[in-house]
């Protein structure tokens, strides 16, 4: 798998007053495997970017290659690349439809041209892997709990088997047990299908927790492509840019700032506890 | 896909045609409409596509951009024409098979087409100047005296401000909606026509469904916040007449008697 955004621009409504700019050059390559955290402000051009992704937008001007392939080639099927590129909308639980969860999981890969039995056989798969029990698949999905809904609307793009999973803000509106429930699922996943991910999120303690690589976003341009601890070294700007550096990061900084000897890299809770308790020598 | 639709969606330039008080444009509107169906003759049109240019001139909205819009009822268009061209009886001019083209036909069908597509840049040229607010607020200024036969006229126009500020968002959350079953791996274009309405069923279901929860949490929400009808109630920006209403009142008026003196003339 390789997917290359070359130069990409997007421009909504272009010729009428509403036009309005959404992506200014945008250069970007998602590696095989690999855990992306996309971050920025509301309306800084996250969701128009994941579009591209699967081809729901095609860019205004540049290239968007999916294995060497000009997705914006008309000859090229974007409705293979969807298969090939799963991207899960913010509150994809408004997305469910059928009369019970197990066929709603079940559309995706019927979509995608499989048996009735290989498609229920992924879905059974993805329903296990985003821990809804079997007691709850001939259930109507409407009669799930809220964080219930929002894990079978993943499974239904997950049994699509996508070699990357691309989520928009797939915590929003969620309680913290139900955010962390959904992204450790996320890894659990990442980890056993190998595919990639692209979590889309304004909360850097989502991204900074699993990500392998932070790309920040402000007025439809990339601003930083690094390691989260790169990142999160600009706090200043970040916070320019209406985005905070998580919690631990910042105050490490601050303990940093007056005078004690701890590591500032740190990104997640459990790498600052250690570098605290190195500092006082506990 | 779906936002490509103009008909009738405001468009926001200042003009002398923005300017101007709803309850004008809802009346010039009528009388335009009105206009169109008073004139049973070609001479009569002239006044009313002078009135059209002068009226779309001033709005300053692109005469493009109200052509995109007519292509959604092109169809319509087309089969008005079509049904009229073959259905009237009178002199045959052609003929094949069991269908034959009249003289009167070609007339109707032709006064059809001119009529039902003026009908449309006209009605649409309302929406396109006024913001929906303005033209509910303009209704039920407009029709407040039908309060007297015990008519719900602020309720109504409760309803219609209240159903026109729905459609962008429903159009958005099809548009949504349709991307969310596109990524996974949903077609709602290829197919016969039985199985094109299936495929809407992904649609449809999730739609309804957020249509009936946005109901529901804004009827909560106007109770919330004391509403109970338009008893009492007063407006921020109440509406009132200026001179230039008035000139576009007498404008009005003897547009609607030139349309009235060619009809009796000719």
């Amino acid at each position: 798998m390789s997917m290359i955004l070359n130069h990409v621009s997007y421009v909504y409504n272009p010729g009428t007053p509403m036009e309005s700019r959404a992506l200014t050059d945008i250069n970007l390559k998602i590696n095989d495997g690999e855990f992306l955290g996309l971050i920025g402000h509301t309306g800084s051009g996250k969701s128009t970017l994941v579009q591209h992704l699967n081809g729901l937008l095609l860019p205004t001007s540049g290239e968007v290659y999916f294995n060497g392939a000009d997705i914006s080639d008309p000859e090229f099927s974007r409705k293979e690349l969807r298969g090939k590129v799963g991207l899960v909308f913010q509150y994809p639980e408004h997305q469910l439809f059928e009369a019970d969860v197990f066929s709603d999981v079940c559309f995706g890969p019927i979509n995608k041209g499989l048996s009735k039995k290989e498609a229920e056989l992924k879905a059974f798969t993805a329903l296990k892997q985003v821990g809804i029990e079997d007691e709850y698949f001939y259930q109507s999905p409407f009669d799930l709990s809220g964080g219930q809904k929002r894990r079978v609307a993943i499974a239904g793009v997950l049994a699509m088997e996508p070699e990357v999973l691309v989520l928009d803000e797939p915590t929003a509106g969620l309680d913290p047990a139900g955010r962390d429930e959904i992204l450790g699922m996320l890894s659990n996943i990442q980890k056993d299908r190998g595919c990639s991910i692209v979590l889309v999120s304004h909360s850097m303690e989502d991204v900074a927790e699993y990500a392998d690589r932070i790309i920040v976003m402000n007025k439809g341009s990339i601003v930083f492509d690094d390691t989260p601890s790169e990142v999160f070294k600009f706090s200043d700007e970040l916070e320019n840019m209406g985005l905070r550096a998580p919690e631990v990061t910042r105050a490490l900084k601050k303990l940093k700032e007056e005078g004690f000897n701890v590591d500032v890299s740190c990104v997640n809770v459990r790498d600052g506890v250690e570098t605290i308790s190195k500092c006082f020598g506990i | 896909m779906l936002r490509d639709i103009t008909l009738g969606q405001y468009y926001p330039v200042d003009s002398a045609i923005h300017r101007l008080d709803p309850r004008v444009k809802l009346f010039g509107t009528m009388v335009f409409l009105v206009s169109l169906f008073i004139t049973d003759n070609f001479i009569g049109y002239i006044p009313a596509i002078a009135f059209l240019i002068t009226v779309i001139s001033l709005s300053k909205v692109p005469f493009k951009y109200m052509v995109k819009g007519m292509r959604a009822i092109l169809f319509l268009l087309l089969f008005s024409v079509i049904c009229n061209l073959f259905m009237a009886r009178g002199d045959v001019i052609f003929s094949f098979w069991k269908l034959s083209i009249t003289k009167q036909g070609i007339k109707t069908a032709g006064f059809m087409a001119i009529r039902l597509s003026f009908l449309v840049i006209g009605s649409s040229i309302m929406t396109l100047t006024t913001t929906p607010n303005h033209l509910t607020d303009g209704l039920e200024k407009g029709l407040s005296f039908l309060k007297i036969f015990k008519v719900p006229v602020h309720d109504i126009a409760m309803m219609m401000s209240i159903a026109l500020r729905f459609i962008p968002i429903l159009v958005e959350e099809t548009d949504k909606i349709m991307k969310a079953q596109m990524a996974r791996g949903a077609d709602f274009e290829s197919g016969n026509l039985i199985k094109k309405v299936k495929s809407l069923i992904p649609l449809l279901v999730p739609l309804f469904v957020s249509a009936f929860r946005r109901a529901n949490d804004l009827a909560m929400a106007m109770e919330a916040r004391g509403y109970r009808g338009g008893d009492g109630r007063t407006k921020m920006k109440p509406l009132k007449y200026h001179a230039n209403d008035a000139v576009a009142y007498l404008v009005l008026f003897v547009y609607l008697g030139a349309i009235i003196a060619i009809r009796v003339i000719f």
